[in-house]
Parts: C-alpha cells; structure tokens; sequence
C-alpha cells in the first residue's frame, strides 16, 4: 500500500534502531498520547526495539478509555430505548458501564448498530424518519470534524430524529494533567500524528517552553515511531525542549483550517471528566447552543445523570504513565478483556489491553535483537 | 464527586458473571472457548471430545468413519462470493476432510424465519445442490422447520457429514511434533472481509469474494501420495491465528510463523488497514493448514500447488518443543510478538 | 489515536460540505468526505479517518523523509565499515 509499506521497511527499520542506540547515551523517558500508536508499537514490537535506558509509557491517547463510566451508562440507557437507533464505533460496544455495556443492550433487544463513520449515522437517521437516531461521538480532536460534519449535514438536511451523544476530548489539556501529575517521570512526548493533522502543532510551543520538554508530532507507522524517538532522544541529549515535526507528509504548522472552521461552527471548549483522570478544565467539545436540539443529553434527559466510581482499576495511574499494566494486582487475573474492570483493558488501543495480547508472555531475556 | 480528589481512579464495579449469553461467546475467540470448556464439554465427557479436533474418528463395525457437524447462521444470506448454502454443504465437506477422511453423506436441517420469500429459499437450495455436486457428497437426510418471525434472522442451516477415513494414521493435534513444518493452502481473510463488505454501516467496495470452497479433493490428494500428514484444520471463525492457538493448547508445543510469508490479497489488506482489523483473525471458507514433517514439504507443496483452491500454498513455519502453549509470530519487520486469543469478534476500530 | 489511512482518489462528487470522493485503499473503495480538503483532486492520495478527509498526502514530504532514512542507513554502514563503532 502507498505511503504506508515505505514505512514499514525492514532495512530501515534496522537504521533508525542503530540510529537510537548510538544517540541515547543515558536514560530517558517519552510518554506517546495516541492510541493508534500504542497499537502500532505493541503490533510491530517496537518498544522492544529500543534500548533498555529508554522508557517509553502510554499516556491517555484512547478516547475510548477516558470516556468516563457516566457517559457509557448514558449511552446504554438511550440505547435501551424503544424506538431507538444506538449507532457507534466499534470499540465503544465492550466498555463497561456501571453495570452493563453496549454489547449487552444488543443482546437484550436494544437497536445498536457498529458504524465506521459518523455521516453512516445521518444515512442511517434519514432512511428512518420515525426512529430516533443517536450517534455516540466519541474521540480526540481527530474524530471531531468528522463528527461535527455529521451534525452540521443533519441540520442542513432539517433533520429532526437525529443527534449525537458527546464525548469529545482534547490532547494539550491531557498532556498539562499528566506533567502536572506528582510523580511525573515523562520527559518527552511523541504528539499524535492525525490530531496534529487537524489542529496543527502550535498550541504545543506554550507546554514545550513551560515545562521544557521536547515535543515531536509523529507518525504511525515503525519508521514514523521510531524516527519520531530519535528525534526525541537526540533532543534530550542535547539539552532542547523544542517542538518539530516528523509527519510532515500529513502534518503542516497550521493543520486542517476548514476543519478547524467547520469543527468551530458546531463545538465549543468545555469542561470534560476523563476515566482516570477526573475532570480536566477546558478539555473537551461540547455541542453549541445553536445545536442544543441535535445534543442527545438534553433530547433523552440525561444531563443530570451522574455514576458513582469505585474500584480496584488502576486505569488512572496507567494513563499518567505512573504505573505500567503489570504492576496493577488486578491484571491478568480478575481483569482481562473477557471481564474488563477499567476501559484501559477492553479498549484494543488500552495499554492494559495491549500488555495482556502482546507482552504478558514476555520472554525473560528482554530486549530483541535484529 | 469531590472537586478537590485529583487523582480518581475511575472505574466501574467488575462484570465478572454475564448471566446471558452474548454475541462473542460465538465468536470463535477466547469466550467461545470457555464457554465450551466449562459448560459444553463436561456435559458430554468422552475420549472422542478430548481430541478436540474439527470432527470425531469413530470407528463402526471396523470401519473407521469422521463424523461432523456445523451450523450455518451467516448474515446476510448472500454475498460475493457464496450463501448460506455453499457455506453449509463446503463447511461440513471441509471437516470431514480435515479428519483425513473422503466426504460421502450429508445431511442438512433448516429452520426458516416466517415471510422469508420461497425464491429465497430456492436460491440457497440450488446452491447448496451445486455445491454438493462438486464436492461429490451426496444429501441423504434432512429437517425443515419454521419458526415466528423476528426469530430467525432468515435462514439457519445445520449440516452434519460421514466421511470414510483415507489415512491410517490419526490425524489430529495429538499427533503433532516438534519440527514439524505449517504449510498454509492459500491466502487468508476474504471471506471475513466479503462479509464485512456487505454488511450494514460499513459500505466497502471491492471486486473481492469470500473464498468459500471445498478443499476434500487436495486433501486426500496429500493423503494418497503418501504425505505423512500429522494435523490438518480448516480456518474458520477466528482465522488462522485461533486455529494454531488451538492446537499448540491442545498439543502442548510451541508455534512459530512469519508475517512474510503468510499471503494476504490486497484487497484484504485494504479493508483491514481501513478497519483495523488483522487479517490472522478473519474468518476463512476455503484455507486449511497441515502440519507435516520436514522431510516432506517439498513434495506436499507440489501435491497442494497442483489443484487450483491450493495453488497460493506456503510454508509458514514450524513446531518447536517449547515454550509450550505459545503461538510466536516473527513480523515483517524482524521483531517477535506473542499471537493470543481474541476475546471476541474483531470489531472496527476508530484508533 | 487514530486509524487514518491514505487512500488514492477515484472521482469527486458534489459541492462543499456535500463534496465526496470514491477513495480507493489498495482496491477496496470506500466513499470519502472531501469537504475538508478543497484542493484535493483525482489522482492524489489523502489520509482518511471515518470516512472523512483529513490532508492530502504531500508526496515530496513524503520523499524527503525516507530519503533521509536512506541517507542515514549509509551513512551507518560507512561508519561501521571503517570498524569503530559498536554497532547493537
């Protein structure tokens, strides 16, 4: 496939591992804030690539794991409504709730349908005028002019039994909390690569400069992660705190205008309770007033419903980069993916997920060798 | 919630007893696994379900016969490529091949959902017709029940086989050894994809088809010329990484395979980059595995290549003692990572 | 996250926020939002994510990256063949 098997090359992947190697001269920890590359650095086993001095954490790059139990407990209450179309993204369907997930609103009758994409929704709203047709509108800035095109068409359209249930989040405010947190240990970040497509990278100098660590908006693919640690690590030698660029075949300065635009008309900045984390002021999206009626919360009066949080789930310590999956007493054991405690484990791009599929059986030896 | 507790640790309380059943449990993944270990298997408990194998070797009056069954509940009922029915007649065609055994009688029990059209039903059954033409079995027996509507999703299908065993020696995971060699017969994921490409919401399209074929005729081929064949599986739920956990589970050995060489159409790797799926994991009709010695894989890779459902066949890698229980994948870039169990279905994913 | 993919643009339909391309993913052909990339058009690549357009691949960019990569690899192998560097 173009523009992605370049990126996977085997040769040049043995560069870029030599490359590291030979620039790390001491220990250095970089946190990565995207699902998608957790998946990819679990899936390609680059973690296991780097040497043992380079620590590299996930932080709270999976919307589906920071999107608090009382959104999902919303979501499953509208979906068990008579009449209602529950529409989703597939990751969403396995994440507990309170007492239930999606999945089992499915199994006891409720109309929840997997989409791929949000505009599927409208389709979906449209050929049926009698139903009323939720969207759960989950994700980080990548997903957000998606969304906001679906709810911007659906009110072009005049459509009236369609509207969304919003979980948006926002990655600078995320990155502040994690290096606000006591005990942080993250000294660089890899910036998600398609958020910065979308909104650029300029909101990231202000976090650079104030808590003096390098910033590198990367890719996805094993060279993109891989470069995207170079250029972290060879910063750090350095002594430099700057933010660059290794996407830039996807990522301009600026980002996506239109999309910014278009996601302006139909959002707002707002307050946002993240799973792990609790609220985080002026973290996430919220429907504008001018969309009140498209806003799923106030359509079923769910606004007011709040759940109460208890347990063992050691979610919030993982996505801060405090605690890594194993460390938790609840992995493996009375939290895998078949019975899930926190999203960090039912998400596929949960680092508690990741560690169970792919590291839990780790060969004592440790590091690969090419 | 108290404004002032920075660090909540959000969860919520564990679902540990799902008192229902659910859609993974049928999934071919890890759920569906327990739920036959814990409840399915115990109520049966037998020497033939201990080989957990895709049917059972029994042995009549001193005829050694395979047995199997398969239930057919595919939605929807048409897609590129196959039906129900073509996928009802190959599965149970392909079962009896992989007990090392030559397909002869089948039988084949369908429940119908109320309002499902004749011209429906006709469709599946020429097709089921067809299908049992060319793979050379022949219907002997059946059922037809009908049940309300809105309990039935269209068609079900159930067909169960009787094969006659072609290979002396057992066929199974139990006969599995270290150094043997995994040939795999072709190019995996179509049919998963085929599926997804017809389904509602997901709206891909391609010129790809499910890959729904009867494989009996390259098996006893092998058997024929001699091939000392240890194990065969056909892959279906959970693909081809399911059917090797399987069997290194059951076997107790170690499995090792290579990205490079597992063939994957493109097509395939298209809808999985866009979906997020791994194409390991997709459903297949029309692929098997066969573990043989060493010795032979030249000549059973000449035997598979010469029939056409067979021609992409590779070797894909071997069996080793141990660690034990652990199927490794060595991807295309040189790293080694632990292939596990899927919980349940692969669903698409946003990140 | 997120699972965004560059996919090659078969044909365009439709005008802004109703501007749709077939985009095509090594074959598989799912339909695009495009709204979002004016200046895309037939023939060139775009990184798509739930059906809707995020940039256009910069080809050039796209270039000069594993061009850098490769002038790395040679540099590496010079280094390494003039026999001091401890190479893991």
């Amino acid at each position: 496939m173009k523009f992605v098997d370049e990126f996977r090359d085997a040769a040049a992947v043995k560069t870029l591992t030599a490359a590291v190697h030979a620039a790390a001269t001491r220990p250095w920890t970089i946190m990565e804030v995207c699902g998608g590359q957790t998946h990819a650095i679990m899936k390609f086993g680059i973690d296991e690539l780097l040497p043992p001095h380079i620590t590299l954490l996930h932080g709270p790059g999976c919307p589906v794991c920071v999107t608090p139990v009382e959104l999902i407990d919303k979501g499953t209450q509208i979906a068990a409504r008579p009449g209602t179309i529950f529409c989703s993204f597939g990751d969403m369907l396995r994440v507990p709730g309170s007492s239930q997930d999606l999945f089992q609103v499915k199994a006891n009758g409720g109309d929840v349908r997997v989409v791929y994409s949000p505009l599927d929704a409208v389709k979906i709203a449209i050929e049926n005028p009698q139903r009323e047709v939720v969207f759960f509108a989950v994700g980080f800035e990548t997903t957000a002019p998606a969304n906001a095109m679906a709810v911007y068409q659906a009110r072009q359209a005049g459509l009236r039994n369609f509207s969304l249930l919003v979980s948006h989040v926002l990655v600078p405010p995320a990155l502040r909390a994690v290096l606000d947190s006591p005990g942080n240990r993250v000294q660089a970040f890899l910036a998600a690569g398609h958020v910065c497509t979308v909104m650029g990278y300029n909101e990231y100098y202000p976090i650079a400069q104030q808590y003096r660590v390098p910033i590198v908006v990367t890719g996805f693919e094993p060279l993109d992660i891989l470069q995207g640690v170079l250029m972290c690590v060879r910063q750090l030698e350095a002594g430099q705190a700057e933010v660059e660029n290794q996407y830039s075949r996807s990522v301009r300065r600026e980002g996506n205008v239109p999309a910014q635009q278009l996601m302006a008309k139909v959002f707002q900045v707002g307050p946002r309770k993240w799973r792990g984390f609790g609220p985080i002021p002026q973290s996430g999206l919220c429907l504008r007033p001018e969309y009140a009626a498209y806003d799923a919360e106030l359509k079923f009066g769910v606004a007011a419903y709040q759940a109460e949080e208890d347990g063992e789930c050691r979610s919030g310590d993982v996505l801060r980069g405090l605690a890594k999956p194993m460390e938790c007493p609840a992995f493996g054991t009375r939290c895998t993916p078949e019975h899930p405690l926190g999203a960090t484990m039912v998400s596929n791009e949960g680092a508690c997920a990741a560690y169970y599929r792919y590291r839990r059986h780790a060969p004592a030896a440790g590091r690969q060798e090419l | 919630m108290p404004e002032d507790k920075k660090f909540t640790l959000d969860c919520p309380l564990p679902i540990n007893e799902r008192p229902q059943i659910v859609l993974a449990h049928g999934g071919g993944g890890r759920m569906m696994h327990d739920l036959l270990e814990r409840f399915v298997l115990p109520a049966f408990r037998n020497p033939h379900l201990e080989s957990r194998h895709d049917g059972a070797v029994v042995e009549i009056g001193g005829a050694r016969l395979a047995f199997t069954t398969d239930s057919y509940v595919v939605h929807p009922l048409f897609f590129p490529g196959g039906d129900i029915g073509s996928l009802a007649i190959n599965g149970t065609v392909n079962d009896l091949a992989m007990c090392g055994a030559e397909p002869l009688y089948l039988s084949a029990g369908l429940i119908m959902e109320e309002g499902l059209p004749l011209d429906t039903m006709q469709r599946v059954l020429a097709s089921m017709s067809r299908c049992a033409q060319a793979a050379g079995v022949q219907v002997v027996t059946g059922d037809t029940k009908v049940v309300d509507k809105g309990k039935g999703d269209g068609m079900f299908i159930n067909t169960a086989g009787l094969g006659a065993v072609v290979a002396s020696q057992s066929i199974g995971p139990g006969s599995v050894r270290p150094g043997d060699v995994i040939l795999l017969s072709g190019d995996i994921g179509r049919h998963g994809i085929a599926i997804m490409m017809v389904r509602e919401g997901l709206e891909l399209e391609s010129a790809l088809e499910s890959d729904c074929a009867p494989v009996a005729a390259p098996v006893l081929a092998l058997l024929k010329a001699g091939i000392e064949v240890h194990c065969l599986r056909d892959l279906t739920r959970g693909g081809l990484a399911t059917s090797l956990l399987e069997i290194a589970e059951t076997a107790a050995v170690h499995i090792k395979i290579e990205e490079d060489r597992i063939p994957v159409e493109d097509n395939v790797k298209g809808a999985c980059e866009i979906l997020g799926f791994d194409p390991l994991y997709l459903a297949n009709e029309g692929r098997f595995i066969a573990f043989v010695p060493a010795t032979q894989v030249a000549r059973a890779l000449a035997v598979l290549r010469g029939h056409a459902v067979c021609s992409a066949a590779e070797v894909i890698g071997r069996v080793a003692a141990a660690p034990a229980n652990l199927v490794a994948l060595k991807t295309r870039i040189g790293t080694e990572r632990v292939l596990d169990m899927l919980s349940g279905e692969q669903l698409p994913r946003i990140c | 996250m997120c699972l965004a993919i560059p996919g090659k643009i078969l044909s365009i339909a439709g005008a802004e926020e109703l501007r749709t391309g077939r985009v095509s993913f090594n074959g598989v052909v799912r339909e695009a939002n495009l709204a979002c990339v004016p200046e895309a058009k037939v023939g060139d690549y775009v990184i798509v994510h739930v059906g809707f357009a995020l940039s256009i691949v910069d080809e050039e960019e796209a270039q000069r990256t594993l061009e850098t990569l490769r002038q790395m690899g040679e540099l590496l192998e010079l280094e390494s063949g003039q026999g001091d560097e401890v190479r893991r």
